[in-house]
């Protein structure tokens, strides 16, 4: 193609992804940089239905001036994302310094909000992304095995969970777990324990969520392999029988590579949307145990009395550089895939 | 322009613009956003009984008001024309300047109120308070008695002592509860029972916060002690989950919301034996203090300041119309009313009482809300015993000053 055609041709998802992508995270990131204008405080007698009180408000006019001059705020350079609910640059320095072992300072470490956040949302997204494609290969193998006539109803059940809206879905689970609901109740039966709660132990809430994660995520997985196993070439697989490979050795050493390319593909999406992960926190009520890092920015913007957009810039930030990091390793062999094959 | 003719043509055929007089508006739109629950679904069903002949009344009843109002009024002209506010979320809206001062619309039109209803800061009235609300304590006496319990609890001493013998009478496992959902709830149980010790918030005259002392650490643990005798998913528990436990008869004494108290005693949802024997009394004291360990609240109307002088009369008189005395008679049991027309009634007897007994207001300061956040997630883990009160404490204290800073409270 000539780099003119090539040009148009790709001119209006460029348009589109300068629009909807550059330009709003450009956008958070600069918002990210600003604190809010010093507030000019004044101390005012305040009365209301049950009595009198001299307390300190907002001077108005005073605050909404600087307001107006320079409407982004105080810049405040990366302080936001150095400071104590984010990336804790000098809390970490002292909890270096004050810690006589690795165990101290990890817990001094884990006590601080950004870091609790992070340690979930990457344990969530390593155990859940290898579980998903694990058990949504097996289920493709066991539905591609069955007899013709149970297949549609099969896919259509197994799919179910992601049809689900992942609120709703943890909603109703939130339900089920409780110590009267369903599924806690007959815990509470299955282990003799009338105290178990899968709600108020922080080890029993993350595999509650790692359990979702994967039971959310796993139709997704078997449905792109189901489909990649429709693609096996049948020669292929029955040379290998007729060498005496086992139903294994040919998942092994025929499938398996065979999906390779899915395999890659499910694990790119996976990571980068298990280290989003959000709704289940919300649904299941968990956040004095589990919190991720899109639960602080969404706590940031609508958990508390006010709004904090500066912070919630920077976590939002912080994440995109997560997802980056985490999706190097996918992105190099997809590269290296692509040049061996144009060689 | 168009468009605003074509919604407002559609709102008044949703609205089914029946022409009603008696509210003396001539013109003027109304929109009012507030929280929901009975006792507002009541005022703004009041309050739209003024619509017609060129007059539109529209609400938006959400528990997410809180989100979006900022939002909405900063817009000019405003979204809203009024927001139903209560201590914390007034302070919100005049901090960026968008309620109105309410003088001249209360001299011309507000006769009817009472002296104690206005809410003024600096000399001027910002809103119009209508009823109060607070934490208090509801008790089951036929569990009390069962358990040998002579006394309603009048302290929280009284409370766990009483829980103690609940529970080795083998009457119940979990006897308590309070609404201790981590966030907004569990940081507004740290704030009534800190103002149960009589101590302040923020040092006098200044934004930096002051809970970091023995009070706080006292508050943290009486805290403990009282959920050590609550369901173990306490953590989850938020009002309409402790109501519904209420209700279901596991619980024999509970701190709830006084807006509960008529839920609790309305014939629906609840046992016969659950109904006749709760009592609701004030939010017990504790530590040989005087002060009722709870904050009271008001609900009130405010009118947005981004909008034209004749939406703001023609709503505040429909407010005026939503809180009338008929209104109030007519809901009498819905609320602590504060207007002309109240009767009190078995279901309010908990607020009145934490408010005779002296309770505080919850701060009406523009860095309360940013404390209140920082409490909310940062005493869960004391109490499930990862961490000492010391460490708590001073968590939300480095917590909350990285917050304020970041909203100019701080420099």
């Amino acid at each position: 193609m000539k780099n003119r055609t090539f040009f148009w041709f790709i001119l209006p998802s460029l348009v589109a992804m300068i629009l909807f992508i550059a330009l709003p995270i450009g956008s958070v990131f600069i918002q990210s940089l600003y604190i809010e204008h010093g507030a000019v405080l004044k101390e005012v007698k305040s009365c209301g239905p049950f009595g009198c009180k001299d307390e300190l408000q907002i001077d108005v006019v005073a605050t909404s001036q600087l307001k107006q001059e320079k409407p982004l705020g105080k810049f405040n350079g990366f302080g936001t994302y150095t400071n104590r609910n984010h990336l804790a640059v000098n809390e970490v320095r002292d909890a270096w310094g004050s810690s006589s072992n690795w165990k101290i300072y990890f817990s001094k470490v884990y006590n601080l909000p950004f870091y609790r956040a992070l340690a979930f949302t990457l344990t969530y997204t390593f155990l859940v992304t290898p579980l998903v494609l694990i058990l949504g290969f097996c289920i493709a193998l066991a539905v591609n095995s069955l007899p013709k006539k149970l297949k549609g109803p099969t896919i259509f059940v197994s799919l179910l969970p992601m049809i689900v809206t992942p609120l709703i879905g943890s909603l109703i689970l939130f339900w089920m777990i409780d110590s009267k609901g369903i599924l806690g109740a007959s815990l509470q039966w299955l282990f003799e324990d009338p105290n178990l709660s899968l709600k108020a132990s922080p080890t029993l809430t993350w595999i509650m969520l790692i359990i979702y994660g994967v039971w959310h995520s796993a139709p997704f997985a078997f449905i792109v392999f189901y489909a990649g196993l429709q693609t096996v070439p049948s020669e292929t697989i029955e040379a290998a029988m007729i060498d005496g490979a086992s139903r294994w050795e040919r998942t092994r050493y025929v499938i398996l590579p065979h999906l390779v390319p899915l395999i890659v593909f499910i694990s790119l999406i996976q990571l980068m949307d298990n280290f989003r992960v959000f709704e289940p926190i919300v649904g299941f009520s968990a956040q004095a145990s589990a919190t991720s890092l899109s639960w602080i920015i969404y706590n940031d913007l609508a958990g508390g009395e006010g709004t904090f957009f500066g912070s919630a810039g920077a976590t939002s930030v912080l994440t995109i550089l997560g997802v980056a990091v985490l999706l190097i390793p996918v992105l190099i062999r997809t590269w290296n895939d692509f040049n061996r094959k144009a060689a | 322009m168009f468009l605003k003719k074509v919604m407002v043509a559609g709102a008044l055929i949703m609205l089914g613009n029946t022409a009603m007089a008696g509210c003396g508006i001539s013109s003027g739109n109304v929109n009012v956003l507030s929280n929901d629950f009975p006792a507002i679904q009541a005022v703004t069903a009041g309050a739209s009984t003024c619509a017609g002949d060129g007059v539109t009344v529209k609400t938006n009843l959400t528990k997410d008001h809180k989100d979006i109002m900022v939002a909405a009024l900063t817009a000019n002209p405003a979204e809203y024309t009024s927001v139903i506010t209560s201590n914390s979320t007034l302070v919100t809206l005049m901090n960026d300047g968008l309620v109105r001062s309410l003088d001249d619309l209360v001299a011309k039109h507000g006769g009817g109120l009472n002296p104690s209803q206005m809410v003024t800061v600096d000399g001027k009235i910002m809103a119009v308070a209508f009823m109060a609300n607070a934490q208090h304590l509801f008790s089951r006496s036929d569990i009390l008695e069962k358990a040998g319990v002579s006394s309603i609890p009048a302290t929280y001493e009284d409370v766990l002592a009483a829980a103690k013998a609940i529970k080795s009478a083998g009457l119940m496992d979990y006897p308590v509860a309070l609404n201790t959902k981590a966030g907004w709830n569990l940081g507004e149980e740290f704030i009534n029972m800190y103002m149960g010790t009589g101590g302040d918030f923020f040092k006098p005259g200044t934004a930096e916060v002051a809970v970091n002392n023995a009070h706080g650490v006292a508050t943290l643990n009486m805290l403990k002690s009282l959920v050590a005798y609550s369901n173990p998913d306490y953590l989850t528990y938020d009002s309409n989950a402790t109501q519904a436990e209420w209700e279901a008869g596991n619980l024999a004494l509970a701190t709830m919301w006084g807006s509960r108290g008529g839920a609790v005693m309305d014939g629906e949802g609840s046992s016969e034996a659950v109904e006749s024997s709760t009592v609701l009394s004030s939010a017990p004291t504790w530590g040989n203090n005087a002060r009722p360990a709870s904050t009271l609240w008001w609900d009130g109307i405010s009118i947005s300041s981004n909008i034209s002088d004749e939406d703001a009369e023609a709503t505040f008189i429909a407010m005026m119309h939503g809180i009338s005395p008929d209104v109030i008679k007519a809901n009498n049991a819905a609320a602590v009313w504060l207007g002309k027309g109240y009767t009190p009634s078995k279901a309010s007897a908990g607020v009145s009482a934490t408010a005779a007994g002296g309770a505080a207001p919850y701060p009406m300061l523009p860095f309360m809300g940013t404390l209140h956040s920082a409490l909310g997630s940062e005493i869960s883990d004391f109490l499930q015993g990862s961490e000492s009160a010391e460490q708590a404490l001073s968590d939300i204290e480095a917590a909350y000053t990285a917050a304020a800073t970041e909203k100019g409270f701080l420099q």
